[in-house]
């Protein structure tokens, strides 16, 4: 075997190989239900709130996964099918909201909240690897310290009645 | 400084909650208040803006071919628009709620429908409407204003006229 057949062997046996993992479909093969499934999870029907369309059991859940169906069939790839969705039902059908306007938030917010945190976890660790105490006794409340004092007064009365006991034991 | 940056961030974080917690919490439209203006492009490629139809009752009724209690309302919808229809006084509009289209079309075949119908494209209708499911009927006067909001089918053809007939005297 020469080496023009060798590599014309080897490109056809990758080609085959790469079209067991393509996501596209023939047009005319029935798609599989797990096919189906597998762009229903990724939608949410207006209809029933919180629940993928890949797990509602509603007969508007129903037709939306015969269009799914039909438009795999059709060769439709899953962008394609989740634009025709948001086009005729908007941009709240996606489970993961297109990065937009308002939609912005639900990404931006959740890394603001840990990029804070992080800031405080290393204000804090640096604090505590100085040494530093969290507060200074001096910014301690009235009733901390008048409780500082309220213990010193009674170990003083404590120390008193062991000395008189020892000594009348004497 | 800091403290500024941290202050202003968060109340304009609970700024921006509070408004989607309000505009998700709005009620339904007043009886008495302007009806929301749209464009509503038919299932045959019409196009109708509820501007244009000043001076006319308007009947916009939200429906979905999955909506068993819209069923029983939908012959007599019909029948309403047959009545009023020769004159042109009342405006039939159907929208057709998060559905799909082979089904709706069956439908609006199955129960003889002829008034303009198509669907809520984005679901933009049905949210300036705020409508909280189907079916449900507002009946607006010339003047714009929502005179009639029905929740749920109408019972019969008489409840229908009655709804619309006060606005035509």
């Amino acid at each position: 075997m020469n080496v023009n057949k060798k590599i014309s062997l080897g490109l056809i046996s990758l080609g085959l190989l790469l079209s067991l993992f393509s996501p596209a479909f023939a047009q005319g093969s029935e798609p599989t239900d797990d096919e189906v499934n597998a762009v229903a999870r990724q939608l949410y029907c207006p209809v029933c709130e919180n629940i993928p369309l890949d797990a509602c059991g509603t007969a508007a859940c129903e037709q939306w996964r015969g269009i799914i169906r039909d438009k795999l069939a059709e060769g439709w790839s899953e962008d394609q099918i989740k634009d025709y969705f948001v086009l005729q039902y908007g941009d709240r059908v996606l489970a993961e909201p297109p990065a937009r306007g308002f939609n912005w938030l639900v990404y931006l917010v959740p890394l603001l909240v840990i990029a804070g945190g992080l800031v405080l976890l290393s204000f804090g660790f640096k604090r505590w690897r100085n040494g530093e105490p969290v507060r200074s006794p001096s910014r301690r409340s009235g009733g901390e310290q008048r409780s500082e004092k309220a213990d010193e007064e009674y170990l003083r009365r404590v120390e008193k009645e062991i000395e008189a006991r020892s000594r009348s034991q004497k | 400084m800091k403290k500024v940056l941290l202050w202003g961030g968060l109340v304009l974080f609970l700024a921006v909650l509070g408004v989607g917690l309000f505009r998700s919490q709005q009620g339904q439209l007043k009886i008495g208040k302007p009806a929301p203006d749209f464009e509503l492009v038919s299932f045959d490629g019409e196009t109708y803006r509820l501007s244009e139809f000043r001076g006319s009752v308007v009947v916009v009724n939200f429906w979905a071919s999955w909506c068993e209690s819209c069923k029983p309302e939908a012959r007599d919808l019909e029948a309403a628009y047959q009545t009023y229809g020769p004159r042109g006084e009342v405006i039939f509009l159907g929208v057709d709620y998060v559905d799909t289209e082979p089904e709706a079309l069956a439908y609006l075949e199955e129960f003889g429908i002829t008034y303009p119908n198509g669907p809520d494209l984005r679901t933009e209708i049905s949210q300036a409407f705020r409508i909280r499911g189907v079916p449900e009927t507002f009946v607006i006067d010339q003047d714009g204003l929502i005179s009639h909001l029905q929740i749920g089918p109408y019972s019969s053809l008489e409840e229908i006229l009655a709804s619309i007939d006060p606005l035509l005297e």
